[in-house]
C-alpha cells in the first residue's frame, strides 16, 4: 500500500471460520496498533452476527500475491489438463459406487 | 445516493477509438463481467473515480452515524435503544468496511479521513439535516436507508471486486435497518394523535431530501454515463429516483400519513408515479456547506479525531516497546 | 425496605443500564472507527444486562405487591432516588482514558460478582448471571489492555491514565462496601458479600497497573460508603441529568407506546 501516514496504525486481512467446519476466509480488513487489538478489533467488527468461531490476522502488507500479469502463464496451462477432473472418465451406468 | 456525483475526471464519454490497447482490453474485461482486482492494470481515471466514489460513500456512513446517534441517548424503550445503538453501530462498520476497499487502490484511510476534515471531500446530502425528534429515526430507516438499499444492491454487481464485496456484507447487514424504520413509523402511526403527527412532520421533512439523495437528473451528467461503461454505476440517478418513488407512495398510504407533493399521483399510462419538481438549488446549497447542519457534522467529526489523535499515537507507541520488549526476550 | 432482593437486583441492573448509557454518547465520536464499534458491542452487551436484571425485578415485585412494572417503567419512569447504581458508572465520560478507567475498575468488579452470582441459589440470577459474566470477561480483557497501552504508550497517554485512575479511585469504595441489602442476599445464599470480592479485584488492578507503568491509587477516602451512596440511593449531581435526557421521551408523551 502506498502514502500510509506516519502514526498509522497498519492495516490488518480478517481470516474467519465459521461454525461449520470450513476453512478460515478472508472477509475483510481493518486497522489496528499491533497483532492482539487486531484480533479483538476483528471479533468486534467482523463476528457481531455470530459470524465465527475462530479469527486469524495478518498483515495486509506480509500477503505475498500472485503476479496478475503472470495470469496466462500461471492458469491457463491447468484448463488444458481435463483428464484431471472425475467427469473426464465416463462410467458404464451399471458400474455403481465410482 | 451516498455517492451523489461523482467526477470521473474526464470531460465526455471515452470512445473505443479513443482508448489505447491496454483500456480496450480492460475495457473488454468489464464488458464481459470479468471482476477488476487491486493488483489488476487498470486506467487512472478508473482508479480516481472509484476512490472518490468509495470514499464519498464511506463519510456518508461515518456522517450519518450523528444524525441518528443524536437519539441513542433518548430511545423511548429499551428494546429501541439497542436496537439504535446496533443500527449505528452497523454504520460505523460499513464505513470500515468501504474504507478498507478504498485502501486497496492505493489510498491510506487516514488520508481519506484528512480530506473529509478538509472539506475536499463529499458525503450524501442527507446527513446535513438535523434529527429533531423521535418519528425522524423511524424516517431515516424508513426512507434514507431504503433509498440506499435501492442504490446499494446493484452495487453488489460493480466491476470492483472489493468494492462489490463490501457491498455484499453492507446489504446483507442493512436489511434489518429499514425495516426497523418502518416499524418505528408503524407505531407512531397507530399511537397517540400527537404521535401520528410526529411522524407526519418527520415525513415533511425528510421526503424531499430522500429524492435528492440519488443525485441529479441524468441528463445533468456526462460522469454517469462513463461510470456506467466502467459497471460502477448501474442503474440510472432516475430510473431509482422513480423506482423510490413507487416503492414508497403504498408504504406512506398504509401508514396514513401524506406525501408532502401535490403534484403526486399514479399515471396509468407509465405504470409509475408522476411527482413534483425537485428544488435542485437546495440541494446544491447543501453540498456546498449551507445544509442546516454541515458545520455541526464536520465539526463533530474533527473533533472525535483530534480528541483521539493521543489514544491512536498511544497505541502505537505502546505496539514499538512491545516489538522492542520481544527481541530482548529472544 | 421491601424484598431485599428487588433491591439487589435492581442494583445489578442500574449498574449496567447507566453505564450502557454513557457508553452510547460515544458511538460516533470514538478515537477510531475500530474503537466505536467495539465500545457499541460493550454497550449492546450491558443494556441486554440491564434488561434482563430490570425486568427480573418487576416481575418480583408484581409477585409481591400484585403491580409488575415492566423494564421500560423501571428505566424510565423512576427518579434518580430510586436508582441504585453505583456512583462510579454514571460518572461523566471525560476523555477516553477516563472512559477506559471507569470500565476497567468495574469491569474487574463486574466480573468477580457475576463469577459469584453464576452459584446463586437463585438459578434465575445464576441463569443471567452466567450469560452475562460471559460477555464481562471480554469487557475485562479490552478495558485493562486500554489501562495498559495507555500507560505503558506515550508521556501524555500515561499522564492522562493515571490521572484518570487517581481520580475515579475514590468512587470505587462503593463496590465491595455491603449494606442490610447485601448483608440479607449473602445469608440467603443469592450473592456475595462484596467485601469478599475486594482482594481478588485489588490483585487485579494491581497487576494492571504493574504492566502499565502506572501506580495504584492508594487513597482511603471513599465516596458513598456510609450507607449513602448510589446503592441507597444518594448519587451524583451527574446522574439527574443522564436521566433527563435518557427518560425525555416517556416524560414528555405519558403513556404512549413507541
Amino acid at each position: 500500500m502506498t502514502s500510509a501516514n506516519a502514526g498509522e496504525w497498519p492495516l490488518w486481512e480478517i481470516f474467519i471460520r465459521s461454525q461449520h467446519g470450513l476453512a478460515h476466509k478472508h472477509v475483510g480488513s481493518l486497522h489496528a496498533s499491533d497483532a492482539a487489538m487486531a484480533v479483538k478489533n476483528a471479533r468486534d467488527v467482523y463476528t457481531r452476527r455470530n459470524e465465527g468461531v475462530s479469527i486469524w490476522v495478518v498483515r495486509s502488507a506480509d500477503i505475498v500475491a500472485s503476479n496478475p500479469d503472470a495470469r496466462d502463464e500461471l492458469f491457463d496451462p491447468a484448463s488444458s489438463k481435463v483428464y484431471r477432473h472425475p467427469t473426464f472418465f465416463p462410467m458404464p451406468e451399471d458400474v455403481k459406487h465410482i | 445516493m451516498y455517492a451523489q456525483q461523482v467526477d470521473t475526471g474526464l470531460a465526455k464519454v471515452q470512445s473505443n477509438a479513443e482508448m489505447d490497447a491496454a483500456e480496450r482490453a480492460f475495457q473488454a474485461r468489464i464488458d464481459a463481467d470479468v471482476k477488476i482486482e487491486p493488483t489488476d492494470w487498470m486506467p487512472e481515471a478508473y482508479r480516481r473515480t472509484l476512490i472518490r466514489q468509495i470514499q464519498q460513500h464511506a463519510h456518508s456512513e461515518i456522517v450519518g452515524m450523528l444524525p441518528e446517534g443524536n437519539w441513542i441517548g433518548r430511545a423511548p424503550s429499551l428494546k429501541r435503544k439497542a436496537i439504535l445503538m446496533a443500527k449505528v453501530q452497523d454504520e460505523g462498520g460499513h464505513g470500515l468496511y468501504l474504507y478498507a476497499a478504498a485502501e486497496t487502490l492505493g489510498v491510506s484511510r487516514d488520508k481519506l479521513v484528512e480530506d473529509l476534515h478538509a472539506g475536499k471531500a463529499k458525503y450524501s446530502s442527507i446527513f446535513n439535516y438535523p434529527t429533531l425528534t423521535w418519528a425522524d429515526i423511524g424516517a431515516i430507516g424508513w426512507l434514507v436507508d431504503g433509498a440506499a438499499i435501492m442504490n446499494q444492491i446493484p452495487l453488489c454487481r460493480c466491476s470492483y471486486g472489493p468494492y462489490a464485496r463490501a457491498m455484499v456484507r453492507i446489504c446483507k447487514e442493512e436489511s434489518f435497518h429499514q425495516r426497523q424504520g418502518y416499524d418505528i413509523m408503524l407505531s407512531l402511526a397507530r399511537g397517540t394523535p400527537e404521535q401520528k403527527a410526529m411522524a407526519q412532520d418527520a415525513l415533511d421533512r425528510w421526503w424531499w431530501p430522500s429524492l435528492m439523495m440519488f443525485g441529479p437528473p441524468d441528463a445533468d451528467s456526462v460522469h454517469s454515463a462513463q461510470s456506467a461503461k466502467w459497471k460502477i454505476k448501474l442503474l440510472s440517478n432516475d430510473e431509482l429516483r422513480q423506482r423510490f418513488v413507487d416503492q414508497t407512495v403504498p408504504q406512506a398510504d398504509y401508514l396514513g400519513i401524506a406525501m408532502p407533493d401535490a403534484d403526486l399521483r399514479w399515471n396509468e399510462a407509465r405504470g409509475h408515479y408522476d411527482f413534483g419538481a425537485i428544488d435542485w438549488s437546495e440541494f446544491h446549497n447543501v453540498l456546498k456547506g449551507n445544509g442546516p447542519c454541515n458545520r455541526e457534522r464536520l465539526a463533530a467529526r474533527v473533533e472525535a479525531w483530534e480528541d483521539g489523535a493521543w489514544v491512536r499515537e498511544a497505541a502505537v507507541a505502546y505496539a514499538a516497546k512491545e516489538v522492542l520488549r520481544q527481541k530482548e526476550a529472544a | 425496605m421491601s424484598e431485599p432482593r428487588i433491591d439487589y437486583l435492581l442494583r445489578l441492573g442500574d449498574n449496567a443500564l447507566v453505564l450502557a448509557q454513557r457508553l452510547g454518547e460515544w458511538i460516533g465520536h470514538g478515537p477510531v472507527l475500530e474503537e466505536d464499534i467495539a465500545l457499541a458491542n460493550v454497550g449492546l452487551d450491558l443494556l441486554g444486562q440491564g434488561r434482563m436484571w430490570l425486568s427480573y425485578a418487576g416481575e418480583l415485585e408484581g409477585a409481591l405487591s400484585g403491580h409488575a412494572r415492566t423494564e421500560d417503567e423501571l428505566a424510565f419512569l423512576r427518579d434518580g432516588g430510586a436508582f441504585r447504581n453505583v456512583q462510579l458508572v454514571e460518572l461523566p465520560n471525560g476523555d477516553f482514558a477516563v472512559t477506559m478507567a471507569r470500565q476497567f475498575y468495574f469491569d474487574q468488579a463486574h466480573l468477580l460478582l457475576l463469577r459469584a452470582l453464576a452459584a446463586s441459589v437463585d438459578p434465575r440470577v445464576a441463569e443471567i448471571a452466567a450469560k452475562a459474566a460471559k460477555e464481562v470477561a471480554y469487557h475485562a480483557e479490552r478495558s485493562a489492555d486500554w489501562v495498559i497501552r495507555l500507560g505503558d504508550g506515550t508521556a501524555q497517554s500515561h499522564a492522562r491514565m493515571q490521572s484518570a485512575i487517581d481520580r475515579l479511585w475514590p468512587y470505587t469504595g462503593e463496590l465491595f462496601a455491603g449494606d442490610a441489602v447485601d448483608a440479607a442476599i449473602a445469608a440467603a445464599g443469592i450473592g456475595p458479600d462484596p467485601a469478599t470480592l475486594r482482594p481478588a479485584w485489588l490483585a487485579a488492578v494491581d497487576s494492571v497497573c504493574a504492566q502499565a507503568t502506572l501506580a495504584r491509587p492508594t487513597g482511603e477516602w471513599m465516596q458513598g460508603v456510609q450507607g449513602r451512596g448510589g446503592k441507597q440511593g444518594v448519587h451524583t449531581e451527574h446522574l439527574g441529568h443522564l436521566l433527563a435526557q435518557m427518560q425525555f421521551l416517556q416524560r414528555a408523551y405519558p403513556g404512549a407506546q413507541w
